[in-house]
């Protein structure tokens, strides 16, 4: 019998499985398929102070090995989050969840976090920082190490719930930003958040996305993350969580290798919404056949 | 491909599993109608749709349900791009993933006893399942189709074999009335609802020219198809939707252009 667990920051997980952010709202579209409580826990729709709509449509393209979405964070807002879909998921998902929080000020992301500190069902608090900065001429919070620091700072000044920011890819150095929030105190890095790209249509010539561009995933972007993880493992202490791409077991275990110590899967759930359940399922099976007995055990084991 | 088959213990929303194709031929031009065979218990609505897997393609194919007979499923299908032109060079024998059961579809309770059912190119296909549950119902549905030209005319037969009155319309006069499903609109005389499905433009000028009540049934670019990941979102007077799951059917008055 293999051991699956793995532990974040203090939270274990019976498994390294988890449901990427905006791939699986808040769990029930798929707790109508299948018992949610095999997951390792579930980082949920990414979520703002204000409801948002997000852009206009089209937002979704496909490419070879994966697709483009352009939601813009579509969201109901942080009051309606803790008050109906938090409480909805805790009646059908018994384990600690990741909440995923995204702002354009400071003050929105410390917002976000003083509110998920409170709610108990809240394990770890996931902070996406690809969104543009209001107050910094619009450049993404992510690409900057500056940015990042200060928002991871302000973040952990409200909460005693373990920290992860979600690095964007999307930048020259992905290394010099998670020491950054390494330094800035961060618990631990999400990594990557989607890749900048986009489509153009051959009959109407324009972009295929309404906001012409949007983010990349699936399996096409699965070595950029492995890379990056690779890169980050090596810099930091810090624990990672590693997604971009992955579709199977085997997938987790190299992703485990080059240094994740838990893993996020996004894109694969819109195609096969038993995907998480699969992997799941299939992990102890491709952990035999290569030979490992505890999966915590491989973490970094490729450096 | 995948052999292993899901059900949905509850017995709501969707179920993945796999259907044998029956038959896949042409019947117009780059129209194709795919027959399936397989556990189709998760449709319950006409206007709701499948989401089809195809071996290479990272997302699935959103299709129209066009007509059920206990665990035959038929669909009719354009060929745009690589996805379905793959799909139109499948054989019987082959099997297809699908997830089933997908959005809301029409409710046929909304409706008086004479309905016009409207349909342009590809939005006509789930006008057929709906125009048979309407005649099952006792009601008394009409129905106008809309083709760009001769070449594009399907389903005529079908509508036709279910007794209920027609019309026909080509964009360039190459076949039945010369113009669009809002001309024959003017033609068809009394009707207390109406049924869409269609291209936007066309869906917007039926809303224009009628001034009863009814349900319009959208398209967009899905990522899921299932309501995880609000790729396809939509304002309503009542708040955001997602076509493919509060979707594809809008009630007339909850609209918003």
């Amino acid at each position: 019998m293999v051991n699956t667990t793995v532990c974040l920051s203090g939270m274990t997980l019976d498994n390294p499985i988890i449901p990427a952010s905006g791939t699986f709202g808040y769990g029930a579209e798929y707790a109508q398929l299948y018992d949610l409580n095999l997951l390792g826990s579930l980082s949920f729709k990414g979520t703002t102070v204000e409801e948002r709509f997000g852009n206009a449509t089209p937002r979704i393209a496909e490419c070879e090995s994966g697709m483009l979405n352009s939601v813009g964070l579509q969201n109901p807002g942080l009051e309606a989050v803790c008050a109906h879909e938090l409480p909805a998921l805790a009646k059908v998902f018994h384990k600690s969840v990741i909440a995923n929080i995204s702002g354009f000020t400071v003050e929105e992301y410390v917002a976000c976090a003083k509110a998920m500190d409170e709610m108990e069902n809240v394990g770890i608090i996931e902070v996406n920082v690809s969104c543009p900065n209001v107050h910094g001429g619009g450049m993404s919070f992510g690409v900057s190490a500056q940015a990042a620091a200060q928002v991871t700072r302000a973040v952990k000044s409200v909460t005693t719930k373990p920290v992860y920011i979600k690095l964007s890819p999307n930048v020259t150095d992905i290394v010099e930003i998670a020491q950054a929030c390494e330094e800035a105190g961060a618990d631990g890095l999400s990594l990557i958040n989607t890749l900048l790209a986009m489509r153009i249509d051959l009959k109407t010539k324009r972009p295929v996305l309404a906001n012409k561009v949007g983010g990349l995933s699936g399996p096409a972007i699965f070595p950029v993350a492995l890379r990056m993880v690779y890169q980050v493992y090596s810099a930091v202490k810090l624990p990672i969580i590693g997604m971009g791409g992955i579709t199977s077991a085997e997938d987790v275990i190299e992703m485990m290798l080059a240094g994740a110590s838990a893993v996020q899967v996004g894109a694969a759930n819109l195609k096969n919404p038993f995907a998480c359940k699969e992997i799941i399922e299939t992990l102890p099976s491709v952990m035999e056949k290569y030979k490992i007995e505890s999966i915590s055990k491989i973490i970094g084991g490729a450096h | 491909m995948r052999v292993k088959q899901y059900t949905n213990k509850w017995g709501i929303d969707m179920i993945k599993s796999l259907f044998d194709i029956e038959q896949n031929e042409p019947l117009a031009s780059g129209i194709y109608r795919l027959v399936l065979h397989g556990d189709t218990s998760a449709i319950t609505a006409p206007g709701q749709f499948v989401n089809i897997e195809l071996e290479g393609r990272f997302l699935r194919r959103p299709i129209s349900v066009c007509d059920l007979d206990g665990q035959r499923l038929t669909l009719i299908y354009k060929t745009i791009g690589k996805g379905t032109q793959q799909l139109g060079i499948m054989k019987p024998g082959e099997k297809l993933d699908l997830l089933t059961g997908l959005g809301n579809g029409y409710n046929t309770d909304h409706c008086g006893q004479e309905p016009l059912l409207i349909g342009g190119g590809v939005g006509v296909p789930p006008l057929y399942l709906l125009a048979k549950r309407l005649v099952a119902a006792g009601k008394k549905p009409k129905v106008i189709v809309g083709f760009n030209s001769l070449q594009e005319v399907f389903l005529e037969e079908k509508f036709r074999d279910l007794g209920i009155e027609l019309f026909l319309t080509t964009a360039d006069g190459s076949y039945g009335l010369k113009g669009f499903v809002t001309d024959a609109m003017k033609l068809c005389g009394r009707y207390d609802y109406t049924f869409a499905c269609g291209p936007e433009p066309m869906l917007k000028a039926v809303y224009t020219v009628s001034d009863v009540n009814g349900q319009y049934s959208f398209e967009e670019r899905m990522g899921c198809g299932f309501g995880a990941c609000m790729g396809c979102s939509c304002k309503t007077k009542y708040g955001y939707k997602r076509i493919c799951k509060d979707g594809p059917v809008l009630e007339k008055e909850e609209i918003v252009w």
